[in-house]
């Protein structure tokens, strides 16, 4: 009845080897190391050290502030281009996305330094740090949110805009009525890849904002050095974050890959 | 008719201000002074430079190397891992697509540390071996996630024919199910080497202190930048132009031929 099968199952054991040492294991190390003192001694301290301490708040709070203004300005600026491109009946639309998303495909360093270059030669690069900072950032991370909000602008029904129309709506209601509420996943998830790396990429903070910009991300660099507990301590608290706004978010889709549309 | 007009000059003022930095360094990558803004006359110097001098040229290779490298591995571990959770039951299933979403969306620096602290805990000495587990680390679900939809449009029905037919499993695995897989696995790879690639973070965690790859040189450059001199920088033009061309090409390419793949089949 029964023959010795090969088992394709097996094929997906080194695999899950891979991701228990090098994935699983790690963030288990992180958690110890949150929870632990510099004795090893388990505990809360570094937690509440977190959040009693204005300086770490503050810093937070500056993070949140820069990615939420890179979100919006992201958001203001990408949904005009992807309405348009989702509606226009050009034949070639696909290229003038692709052109949109290939910058992504030049090493991510080199095209900060060159906005580097680009702000010195305007002569603000060390003079305006939180706003070359966040200016890097919309330049680097909107490809991010054109994507998702194209790909779900395409996804509406044309006879709806019309129906709109002709239930006496003028163009405002309709795109606030019909337009928005129907691209609200492609804002969701065009947001969340757009803040989630403003708050941690400090390579952006670092090149354009004279190292005198610190977000989050530049924040768990800083402890690195000195406190490994402090550090992992907020790694494992910015990680929950993240995890909880994918939830939220809906999670990562696969159509949704910006780096995989022009393969 | 206005309306059009002013929603293509819309589109084209966002690309133009996209591609302005990235313009500004080609254009003056030409030029002889190592000055943006300051044009002395139209040489080659900063190209030489970039292919001359032995630093940048040891970390351009370097930049290769390790993403064909830590793509192909992870290739090969992704492929397999995909085949893997493709052909276990509902719950292996879930707990392995629930751990491969973690590198995908965890803030790169969070991974980053959490390794870093990991090596350092067992005793592993940073090396290329822990650089090449980094890349592995960020490279390999995105495999997964390219081929898993390629598997899911597999129709299965060969698989078993094939067996009917007196092949063993291997070989209908070899023979039947890759070449049906075979888009995503490459599109897989591909996705891989660009993410090793344009990476820093976890570069600058898991690499040997003197090793270098683009990211790395060039963030060092540019933040600590004492040892460098002017010409380094400006070299760096000549190296993002290049990038930027090929590139263009690429993609212009690959988008060409596809509509054509297009148009053929209707």
């Amino acid at each position: 009845m029964t023959r010795p099968r090969f088992s394709r199952k097996a094929l997906g054991i080194p695999y899950a080897v891979f991701l228990l040492f090098f994935v699983i294991v790690p963030m288990l190390v992180i958690v110890f190391y949150a929870f632990t003192d510099k004795q090893n001694h388990l505990s809360g301290m570094n937690f509440i050290k977190f959040f009693s301490d204005p300086t770490k708040l503050s810093t937070i709070a500056y993070s949140l502030v820069i990615a939420l203004i890179t979100t919006a300005v992201c958001l203001v600026v990408a949904y005009p281009v992807a309405l348009i491109l989702a509606r226009s009946k050009m034949k070639k639309k696909n290229v003038i996305l692709m052109l949109f998303v290939t910058p992504m495909w030049i090493n991510f360093v080199l095209r900060v330094n060159a906005i580097r270059e680009l702000l010195n030669w305007i002569g603000i690069l060390g003079e305006a740090n939180y706003f070359n900072t966040i200016l890097g950032m919309v330049y680097d991370f909107l490809p991010f949110m054109i994507l998702p909000l194209y790909t779900t602008l395409l996804k509406i029904d044309e006879s709806l805009y019309e129906a709109s129309a002709d239930l006496g709506g003028n163009a405002f209601t309709t795109f606030s009525r019909v337009t928005v509420p129907l691209s609200m996943p492609g804002i969701m998830s065009g947001v969340t890849m757009v803040f989630l790396p403003s708050m941690t990429n400090y390579v952006v903070s670092d090149m354009l904002g004279n190292s005198k910009v610190t977000i989050i991300g530049k924040f768990i660099e800083t402890y690195f050095g000195s406190d490994w507990h402090m550090g992992s301590m907020i790694a494992l608290i910015l990680l929950v974050v993240v995890f909880l706004s994918t939830m939220l978010s809906g999670g990562f889709k696969e159509d949704e890959n910006v780096r995989g549309t022009n393969l | 008719m206005i309306k059009k007009s002013l929603k293509a000059f819309y589109v084209g003022l966002v690309l133009l201000l996209l591609y302005a930095p990235v313009l500004l360094l080609a254009v003056y990558s030409f030029n002889s002074v190592d000055l943006i803004g300051t044009w002395g006359e139209f040489s080659f110097s900063h190209y030489v430079k970039l292919f001359t001098e032995p630093v940048i040229l040891e970390m351009i290779g370097n930049t290769l190397v390790l993403a064909f490298a830590a793509a192909a591995l992870s290739t090969v571990l992704g492929t397999a891992g995909a085949l893997g959770i493709y052909y276990s039951k509902k719950r292996v299933k879930r707990a392995l697509n629930g751990v491969s979403q973690i590198p995908v969306i965890n803030a790169e620096i969070v991974t980053a540390l959490a390794l870093a602290i990991t090596f350092v805990a067992v005793g592993l000495e940073k090396s290329y071996f822990t650089l090449l587990i980094g890349h592995m680390v960020i490279c390999t679900p995105f495999v997964v996630l390219s081929v898993m939809p390629k598997l899911k449009q597999m129709d299965n029905s060969l698989y078993e024919a094939a067996l009917d037919l007196g092949a063993s499993p291997a070989t209908a695995l070899f023979k039947i199910v890759l070449p049906q897989i075979v888009p995503g696995i490459v599109s897989g790879f591909m996705l891989a080497v660009t993410l090793s690639l344009d990476d820093y973070i976890v570069t600058s965690y898991t690499k040997p202190a003197t090793f270098n790859t683009i990211s790395t040189y060039v963030y060092n450059a540019t933040t600590k930048g004492n040892a460098h001199t002017a010409e380094t920088l400006s070299s760096f033009w000549a190296l993002t132009t290049i990038i930027f061309v090929v590139i263009l090409a690429f993609v212009l390419v690959a988008n060409l031929a596809g509509s054509r793949k297009k148009e053929g089949t209707k």
